[in-house]
């Protein structure tokens, strides 16, 4: 028998599958077609402050092994996320989630994270200072070492429970992004967000996005995404988890050789809605193949020798 | 929502650039006319939404329009190959409010749905007339289809090549009826909302990520709120709708 178990921040999982935040929603969509008990955890759908409606549409563009989107945070608010969305989770999900949660200033941040923290269910916070998609927020927190350790600082008082911060891979050296966090006193690194992208449609010879750009994912991101997370793996010492363009039991078993202590599923999720159930199950067979008994021992495994 | 491995046992060009395609599989997940299946074609990373024409015991019928890549590829295929499909998804017409007498204005690629919901209709009893519109004579499909099923049918072409000169709205003037249902592109959704007499419902379309509510991709604002037109459409009603 093989063992997937992973401990991410001092929460044991099943094994480290982890549906990306946007890709899942709220977990009901998917609970109706199976259980999503099975998962490690999910990421739930990039919360607020404020309800958010988003960027006009067209938010989707396909790309070759790829899409994009700019869905621009939509979410109902911290508040209705508390008093709607949370207690009917409750009754699909009975393992602890991850709270994924944004903000246009380092004080709603903070707010929406000390919200959160009083639900029980919430094992730990990953704090997007990435998303691409909003003018003048997300993406001047991840672009700046400072800037992010501020968002991490802030969001470190509030709460004691496991806080990772993810990373935008749009950014010219994540390193030194990641270390600052890590200073600040985040428990994890979460990485990568989506690479700014775009497409051009020939008919109407315009971008195919309302917003034109929009956050590039899907497996055509993979290999920056290990690279940039076997960089990272280099550079910290607190647990990195890993996502872009996966999307089989064998892509888990890469990123987590690259460094990341669990593993998340974006875009896969929306194309084939029981992929995480799939590599699940699919996994010790995959991990037999490599000889790899215990799942955890592969950690970092590319950096040895 | 279902996902299912469906055989392909159809495949024929029906009009210019028009396609008809038998699936057969687990059908078991279509409750609704106005409900889509979302196609996984090899090579492409999103899949393909298109509505439900009709669907039977054991199989579901599409029509599509080749208008880029995706619908080319499916365009080659043939009787025998297997697609990965999602079925089951939107929510459909509602037909409890047609009253005696609907009309259906279906205009193009729209004017699938628009079967499936006629015969519904006339299943129940009422006497639905449907208006078909399209650009000019060669893209004209299902006239035959929708009088069999008992309709009283009316096509309009824009170029006046087939049947009446100008849009189904021309047509739509002439007519009285109960309650309209409709489906195609949105300049069109427009224009029956502005000549329309009474409530009726609308299918939406828009690019989609999944196709089943989890990404936000396709959402748009209603007077009821925000709605996902994957989950919470593709049909509206006229009286939630801001254009
Ligand atoms: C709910 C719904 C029902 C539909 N029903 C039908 C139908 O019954 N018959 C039919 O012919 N067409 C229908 N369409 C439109 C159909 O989905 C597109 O024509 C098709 O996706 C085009 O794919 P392509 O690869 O040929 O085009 P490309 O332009 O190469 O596609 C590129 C991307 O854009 C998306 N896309 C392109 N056009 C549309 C569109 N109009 N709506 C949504 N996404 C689009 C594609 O899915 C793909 O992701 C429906 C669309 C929706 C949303
Ligand atoms: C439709 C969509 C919505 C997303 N929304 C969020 C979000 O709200 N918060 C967030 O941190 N990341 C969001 N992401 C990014 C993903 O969580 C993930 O980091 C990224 O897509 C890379 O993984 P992938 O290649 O497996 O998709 C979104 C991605 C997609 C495709
Ligand atoms: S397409 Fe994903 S929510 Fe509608």
């Amino acid at each position: 028998m093989v063992s997937t178990k992973v401990t991410l921040c001092g929460i044991e999982m099943d094994n480290p599958l982890i549906p990306a935040s946007g890709t899942f929603g709220f977990g009901y969509e998917f609970a109706e077609i199976y259980d999503i008990n099975c998962l490690g955890t999910f990421s739930f759908k990039g919360t607020t402050k404020d309800p958010r409606f988003g960027n006009p549409t067209p938010r989707i563009a396909e790309c070759d092994a790829g899409m994009i989107n700019a869905v621009g945070l939509q979410n109902p608010g911290v508040d209705r996320v508390l008093s709607e969305e949370l207690p009917k989770l409750k009754k699909c999900f009975h393992k602890p989630v991850m709270a994924n949660v944004s903000g246009f200033s380092v004080e709603d941040y903070a707010y929406t994270v000390e919200k959160l923290d009083a639900e029980d269910q919430i094992g730990w916070f990953e704090v997007n200072v990435s998303c691409p998609n909003v003018h003048g927020g997300g993406m001047s927190f991840g672009t700046s070492p400072e800037a992010a350790a501020e968002v991490t600082r802030a969001c470190r008082k509030v709460t004691k429970k496991p806080l990772l911060i993810k990373l935008s891979p749009n950014v010219t050296d994540i390193v030194s992004i990641a270390k600052a966090c890590e200073d600040a006193g985040a428990d994890g690194i979460s990485m990568i967000n989506t690479m700014l992208g775009m497409r051009i449609d020939l008919k109407t010879k315009r971008p195919v996005i309302a917003n034109k750009m929009g956050g590039f994912s899907g497996p055509a991101i993979k290999p920056v995404a290990l690279r940039m997370v076997y960089q990272v793996y280099d550079a910290v010492k607190i647990p990195i988890v890993g996502m872009g363009g996966i999307s089989t039991a064998e892509d888990v078993i890469e990123m987590m050789l690259a460094g990341a202590t669990a593993v998340q599923v974006g875009a896969a999720n929306l194309v084939d809605p029981y992929v995480c159930k799939d590599i699940i199950e699919k996994l010790p067979e995959v991990m037999q193949k490599y000889g790899i008994n215990d799942l955890k021992d592969i950690i970092g495994g590319a950096h040895n020798g | 929502m279902k996902q299912g491995i469906f055989e392909i046992t159809e495949n024929r060009m029906i009009a210019k650039n028009t396609y008809l395609m038998v699936l057969k599989g687990d059908v078991s997940d279509i409750t609704a006319s106005g409900q889509f299946i979302n196609i996984k074609l090899d090579g492409f990373f999103l899949r393909r939404p298109i509505s439900v024409c009709d669907v039977n015991a054991d199989s579901v019928t599409i029509i599509y329009k080749v208008v880029g890549k995706g619908t080319e590829v499916m365009a080659k295929m043939s009787a025998g190959e297997r697609l990965d499909v999602l079925t089951g998804l939107g929510n459909g017409y509602d037909l409890s409010k047609s009253g005696d007498r609907p009309v259906l204005l279906g205009g193009g690629a729209g004017v699938p749905p628009m079967y499936m919901l006629c015969r519904l209709l006339i299943e129940e009893g009422k006497k639905p007339s449907v208006i078909l519109g399209f650009n000019t004579k060669d893209e004209v499909f299902f006239e035959e289809e929708f009088k069999t099923l008992g309709a009283d049918v009316t096509v309009t072409t824009a170029d006046g090549s087939y049947g009446l000169k100008g849009f189904v709205t021309d047509a739509m003037k002439q007519m009285e009826y109960t309650y309209f249902y409709t489906c195609g592109p949105e300049p069109m959704l427009k224009a029956i909302d502005k000549t329309a007499t009474t409530s009726g419902q609308l299918s939406f379309e828009e690019r989609m990520g999944c196709g089943f509510g989890a990404c936000m991709g396709c959402s748009c604002k209603t007077k009821y709120g925000n709605k996902r037109i994957c989950k919470d459409g593709p049909v509206l009603e006229r009286e939630e709708i801001i254009w």
